[in-house]
This record gives C-alpha cells, structure tokens and sequence, in this order.
C-alpha cells in the first residue's frame, strides 16, 4: 500500500510539472514520427472532421466524405494541386460551338477494383442515379445545368431523359441546357463520380462497405470502423498507379479540434483538418512551418430578415449596421487565422472574377461609424429611440465571440440594445429558414465550385433556404441572364452589377472571408494549397529529411 | 428468489415500453429534422426521403411501425449514417464502450476497495485524512480536465502512451484512468464509510472474541457487509460506464456508445436515439437487478 501512495502522489507531482511547464519554449512539443511501409513508400494520417455520413459518392455531403471520396473514386475531370482542372477518367474532351455539349474520350486502361474496365454507360449511370430522385442525393441539384434534370430531379421526367449519352464504350456525351463556364468544374464533385452498377444492385445502401464497394480511384478502401478511422491503401491496378506517392492513407474522424491538436503533437497524426481558434497563437509562434493558411472559398456573414420589422423597407437601417461592425478588428482581434475582411459578397479567391465593392469599403471606420450614425438617425432611431434587436447564432464559440464583439461594436457606436440568442444547430436551421421570428442571423457559406454564381444564387428568390427572404426581381433577371451566357467578360460584368445590387441593398452583411487552417508534419511533401482545399493524398510523398530538426 | 427473479424481469416489458414511448415523444417533439440543413432538399428529393424512413405517415402510425420492429429486434435504419443500421451500429460500438467501461470499473475497484478498508483500519490517522484528500481531489477533478492533462503529461510532453484513437491496450490506459479515477476516489469513500460502521459492529466484535484471525475477521466478515453500499453504487455505475462516456470518447476519438446518443440526438437521428436509449434502459434494468441479486448473497438479513 505505501508503494501505492508513494505512485499517486508522484503521479500528481509530475501532472503538476506538466501543468506548469507551459509556457517555456519547449512547452510545445510536436514529434515528428513519419511512418514508412515496406516498400518504401508513407504513410499519410490525416484528421478529418467529423465522421462521414456515408460513402456513396452520389448522396455524401461535407468536407470530410469529400476528401476520403476523391482519394477512392475519379470522375471525368480531376484537379492538380493548386485546383487547375486536369483529366481525370477523361483524357480529353470537346467542348461544342454552342458550348452546350461536352464530348468526353475516356482513358481506355481505367479499370474498376474488380478488373473490369471503366466505361462511358457507367459515368451516365452516376449522373442519372444522382438527378433520380429515387436516390435522395442532396446535391442533385449541382447538376441543375445538364439537359432536363431540373425536370427530373422534381420527378416531371424519367431519369433515363437526362441529357447524358454513352455514345460508344468509351466516349461519352453530356448535353447542357445552357452553356455553363464552370461546367468543367462541377465534374470534380462527387455527384458526378461513376458507380459500378451490379454492385449497387446487389449491395443496396451498403454497397459502399470494404468489401462491397467497386471502386475506381488512386485507392482501395481497406477498413472503415465508424467514429474510429477509414484506411485506404494504394491501388495497384489504378492507371497512374506510378505516380501514386503515399501507400496508405489513414482517415481520423476528430471533431474535437484541440483533441486533434494533441495527437498531431504526439505524431500520431500528419495533417489535420484545423487548428483550434485559442491555440492559433502557440501554433504561429512555435511551429510556424508546419501552420498552412489558405484563403477559402467562403464567406462569413450576418444575415437580415428583410420580411419583418425591423429590416423591411428600411435600408439605411441594413446599411448603418453594416458600416458600424469594423471587420479588422473582428479579422485580427478574434478570428485571427489570415481572414479576409468582407466588402464584397464573392470571395476574391474566385476566378477570371472582379466583384463590385460595398461603396464604402475605403473608407476609414470613423468616417463609416459618423456615416452610420446619420443613416440610423435617419431610420428614426436615436438616442430616445434605440433599436433593440437579436442576433440569432448556432452554438459555437466562435460565432458566440465575433457575436458579442459585433453587439458591442453596433452598441457603441449607435446605441443599439442588442440581445444575443443562442440556438442549437437545427432550431437555427428551422427558424433561420421560417423567417418568423428571425431579425438578424449568423450564417456563413462554401462555394461548391468556383465561380461567383454559387454565391449570388444564394439571394436569388427561388433558391432553397433563403434566410433574409431577399426577392428582388431585378436581381433574379441579372442572374437569370448570366446563367444562360457563355464566360468571359460580359458575363461577368452582369454578375458584377447583381452583385453591386445586392451590396446596395444590404439583405446580408459581409464580414469577413474565411480561410483554411491546416497543420502538416515537415515531412509531407506536395503541399501547395487551392481554394477549395480539394486534395487528392496521391498527389504527396512521405520523406523523412535525415536532417529534420526534432522538435 | 427465482420467483423474485422472474417477476422483475416480467416488470421489464412494461417500463421499456414506457421508455420508448417517451424518449418518442420528446425526440419527435424537438424542432428540426433528419434532412434539414442549410442546403435545403429539392421538394421532390425531400418527398422521397421522407417517404423511404416512413416520416411522411401519421405520427401514431410511425410509432406502431417502430415498435412493432423493435419487437422483431429491428431497429431500423440510421438517418445519419446512410450506409448503416442502427443495429449494426451498436453491435460495433458497444464492445469498445464495454471494454473501455469493464476496465474503468475494474481499476475503480481494484484500487478504490482497498484504498478505502486501509483508511477504514487506519481511522483518523495520516494515513486515512491523506487517502480522503486525494479521493476528494480525484472525485472534484472533472473528466475532461483530467483527460487532456493526461494526455499532455503521458503522450504530448512523454512518449509513453498514444494520445488517442483506437488501437492495442495502451490506448486504453489514459481513458481508463480518466474514466476510472473520479469513480476509484467515490469506491474508497464509500467503502470507508461503510467498514468503519461494520467493524464496529456486534457481529464483528463476536467474531474477535472468537479468537479468529484479524485477517479472517476482516476478510470473511467485515468485508461483505461493507461492501453493500458500493454494490448498490455499483448498479447503475455500471450501466453508465459501459454504455460510454460522451466526454471520454470525443476526447479520445473511441468509437463507443456514449457519442452516438449525443450526436444521434443534435442531428435528430431518431432511430438512433430511439435504439441507443432502449438499448442503455435494459442495461440499466439488467443491472439494478443483479445488484439486488447479489445483496441477497452478501447479506443475509436480505431475502426476496
């Protein structure tokens, strides 16, 4: 027994030490223990966010099925490192005068796991499977651009009249109902990936289980214990078998970051999928090598129920509390992970894309606070009279944060009597989207392909969720005219005018645009960063410099 | 005490049946759905993803359907985990979340008995205010403190134990003491509490006067009757240790039982609340009446 004590009392010794020792210069150790399989190639262990929801590449939603999806499947287009379009499953293609039909050539030495080849009948299988709504795939509508499936996806048309055709084994034929600049983008989403179909007949919802599952990707899905890890390992037979750099890629579902955080220090892990808001600082100063920021393609904003009071039909209300929030101070002060202060509603990230600007996004914050002040006096609020509004956010400290700094900030400079609710995710979702009780909401969105549209749709009146209830006819017009317009200048100039319209019109309110936070072990070479944060792990190599600094 | 046995379990039907019916209510009474999110559904694709989990139909109907499954040990398809049944997820996790739970347990007693019959034996000496102050340490200091600094302390700052994930038993070493400490600190308590009283008891003052053995005085008499508080204690413990620990296992990334409800429930994942709940009720009912099966046979004033 008095071995036993004299045990637990050194144990809560050295917990004491630990406690204590943070905040010298090695309180921050990171091991840097890289894993080599026999034949000589890495391991790559990566944290990846919550556990996917399924592997079926048609109905999957999020980041982290994404990832593991675009490592185990391929599609018609792939993407390189820096997220330019390259060929994937296609090895070329022919775009139409009219740039309405797309005449894809499939590599012929693509084959599926089980050694059968990849043909065009299954790519036209995974678009019609993904449209029918027999599927209940969430992203159907990404696909809303090819011939007929709007119609299909609200059940007015069989999927087999989906403008997709196998012309011969290897080549095949996509028809769009307009021509559609970032089509070749949307090529890269998993809706788009092929299914090996018998295996979908025979297996029903588990044909995506190891085992089951007849994939065509860089790998071979090896094991999957929910809530534990997903293993894949390199694909022998995949075409570019070759140039496949790491040997084994290990998925952690990790939601709880600064538990992510450890594990990545104690070399258990090699990337993770981000980096803990009060921990950015640590990271910065003691690994500042191994800490990649990327901007994102999305934006954080606050979004105005313009149905109701107190926003309807007051826009000098919308705009004073828009010029009020100083979004450096939000950017330096809270989120501190490089974001972007927001004057625009499209990320800058963007591509072949200069957007309009809010008029005063020169302007320095006391100019703005004096101009905001005028414009809320103006609304008929003052010092007598102050507004009393809610900001509505899901549980997060984060948004808790930059809401109470932005409470603040409308409180200071204008004398707003702001009351912060907090709600769990999906009473948010339901009140965010009924309108009835909402004044001013948190929300934030992620491009699902490069190109302003998937931004500025989300103000147009028939898109799904659309939380300010922002319907404003003109604005529906320019967006319908530029979705039916080839790219290039004049398109984007009409996607430019929306977009300085609805700025004008302050439904939402830009704060900042996001960035990706990633963490990645010295070893791992390849990285290079793209504003999607689509990375395929055949892309990068595992190697241990025999000089590397041990942390 | 069979027929004691018989008529308990003849009682389970009814209350799990009252626990379903319940935990129904409240989880189709929180605002929100399985298939809301902030991309909403084409009407179409909604209509047809509520029509293949039967949530287009009247609630009643819905709730017949569901029992009358359960009845079949189906527990239906899980919302939020496409590819899988609810089934199959609790046959994955709940082996790790019982040999995470049996090991705590296990070191909680281990441990927590003897330390508390040693500050029994040892009343009001150095010995016995020491143990009592770290057992009130280890029972004050929450789990998700304890963990990350053990963590830190044993994998992060050390390389002895791995930080996290599933693997070989050193992974469970650090979730084990996480786990197991709080419950060790309130075992000894009790167990001193309890043995103070019965050694000062008549029964064992006879059996000194017999001239037995301090060793089987202590052993043979002291200890079954000082141990009944912590099998009562014990009942229920067990039922919530082995079914997970929320904390633990987000902390660790330990595929257990205890995040499903969790997160069954924020996304409302009905049939995965529904059949984890059930599945923890009959746990709970199994082992409150083991225990009094074996208060039976620890003390023999009890009888059924």
């Amino acid at each position: 027994m008095r071995v036993l004590l004299k045990a637990l009392g050194v144990g809560l010794l050295l917990a004491g030490c630990g406690q204590g020792g943070s905040g010298e210069s090695d309180s921050f150790p990171v091991k840097i223990k890289p894993e080599i399989l026999d034949d000589g190639t890495g391991v790559l262990r990566k944290g990846n966010g919550a556990e996917p929801g399924t592997l079926d590449p048609h109905k999957a939603q999020g980041v982290p099925a994404a990832n593991i999806l675009r490592d185990i499947y391929e599609g018609l287009i792939s993407e390189e490192p820096d997220g330019t379009i390259e060929p994937g499953g296609a090895e070329s293609w022919e775009i139409s005068e009219d740039r309405k039909t797309y005449t894809f050539k499939l590599r012929e030495d693509a084959v599926w796991s089980n050694g059968e080849p990849v043909r065009a009948e299954d790519y036209a299988y995974g678009l019609r499977r993904t449209v029918d709504p027999a599927t209940g795939s969430v992203y159907a509508s990404i696909l809303a651009p090819i011939e007929n499936a709007e119609a299909i996806i609200a059940g007015d048309k069989a999927p087999d009249t989906l403008g997709v055709t196998a012309v011969d084994e290897f080549t095949l034929e996509i028809r769009l109902k307009a021509p559609t600049p970032y089509f070749l983008g949307l090529l890269t989403h998993s809706t788009t990936y092929p299914l090996y179909r018998p295996a979908v007949e025979e297996h029903g919802d588990q044909f995506t289980r190891p085992g089951n599952a007849v994939t065509n990707g860089a790998y071979l899905l090896k094991e999957w214990v929910v809530a534990s890890e997903i293993v894949l390992e390199a694909n022998p037979d995949y075409w570019d078998a070759d140039n496949v750099g790491v040997g084994r890629v290990e998925y952690y579902p990790i939601e709880n970051t600064s538990s992510e955080l450890k594990r990545y220090q104690a070399g258990e892990l090699d990337w993770t999928g981000s980096v803990p808001i009060p921990q950015l600082e640590t990271v910065r100063t003691h690994i500042p090598d191994q800490l990649k920021t990327k901007p994102s393609l999305s934006n954080y904003y606050y979004g105005l129920n313009v149905t109701r009071e107190p926003f309807q039909d007051s826009p000098q209300l919308r705009q004073a509390l828009s010029m009020a929030i100083d979004r450096e101070v939000i950017v330096e002060k809270i989120t501190r992970g490089n974001e972007i202060p927001a004057y625009q509603w499209v990320p800058p990230v963007v591509s072949d894309y200069q957007g309009a600007k809010l008029a005063y996004a020169d302007m320095p914050q006391e100019q703005r606070n004096a101009r905001a002040r005028e414009l809320y006096a103006e609304a008929g609020y003052g010092e007598d009279n102050p507004l009393t509004v809610e900001i509505r956010y899901n549980t997060l400290e984060a948004h808790k944060k930059i809401a109470s700094v932005i409470a603040s900030m409308w409180q200071n400079v204008l004398g707003v009597d702001v009351e912060l609710v907090n709600e769990e995710w999906k009473v948010f979702l339901q009140n965010v989207s009924e309108r009835r009780v909402t004044e001013v909401f948190r929300a934030g969105w992620v491009g699902d392909y490069d190109d302003p549209y998937t931004f500025l749709e989300l103000l147009h009146s028939d898109f799904g969720i659309n939380g300010a209830g922002y319907s404003n006819p003109e604005y529906d017009a320019l967006l319908n005219k530029a979705s039916r317009m080839p790219g290039g200048e004049q398109r984007q100039s009409v996607l430019r005018e929306a977009e300085a319209m609805l700025l004008a019109d302050h439904p939402v309110i830009p704060v900042f645009f996001g960035t990706s936070k990633t963490l990645i072990k010295p070893y791992v070479k390849g990285y290079v960063g793209n504003p999607m944060s689509h990375y395929y792990s055949k892309d990068f190599r595992i190697e241990p410099a025999d000089d590397s600094p041990a942390q | 005490m069979l027929a004691y046995a018989v008529r308990r379990i003849a009682g389970v039907v009814p209350t799990l049946l009252i626990l379903l019916t319940l935990a129904f209510v409240l989880i189709r009474s929180a605002p929100g759905g399985p298939f809301d999110a902030e991309k909403q559904l084409p009407p179409q694709i909604e209509a047809n993803l509520q029509a293949k989990y039967h949530l287009d139909e009247p609630l009643y109907q819905q709730y017949a359907r569901y029992v009358w499954d359960v009845l079949h040990f189906d527990f239906g398809p899980s919302f939020q985990y496409k590819d899988l049944t609810v089934t199959q997820l609790i046959t994955d996790a709940f082996p790790v979340s019982l040999k995470l739970g049996a090991a705590s347990l296990l070191f909680a007693l281990l441990f927590g008995v003897p330390l508390g019959v040693l500050a029994a034996l040892r009343q009001n000496s150095a010995t016995d205010y020491g143990l009592m102050t770290l057992a009130m340490v280890g029972i004050s200091i929450p789990n998700f403190v304890l963990a990350p600094l053990l963590i830190l302390l044993l994998a992060v700052y050390n390389d002895w134990l791995p930080a996290g994930g599933l693997g070989g038993p050193s992974h469970f070493v650090i979730p084990v003491l996480a786990l197991g400490t709080a419950m060790m600190a309130y075992v000894a308590r009790l167990t001193r509490g309890s043995m103070i009283e019965v050694l000062r008891s008549d029964f064992i003052r006879t059996a000194r006067a017999k001239g037995l053995t301090a060793r089987r005085v202590l052993f043979v008499h002291a200890l079954p009757a000082g141990l009944t508080p912590v099998v009562s204690f014990m009942g229920p413990a067990t039922a919530g240790i082995i079914t997970g620990s929320v904390v633990i296992e987000t902390i660790f990334g330990i595929p257990g039982l205890g995040r499903f409800i969790v997160q069954g429930a924020t996304n409302r994942d009905y049939t995965l609340v529904l059949g984890v709940v059930l599945f923890y009720g009959m746990l709970i009912i199994l082992f409150n009446l083991l225990v009094d099966l074996v208060y039976a046979w620890l003390d023999p004033r009890v009888s059924y």
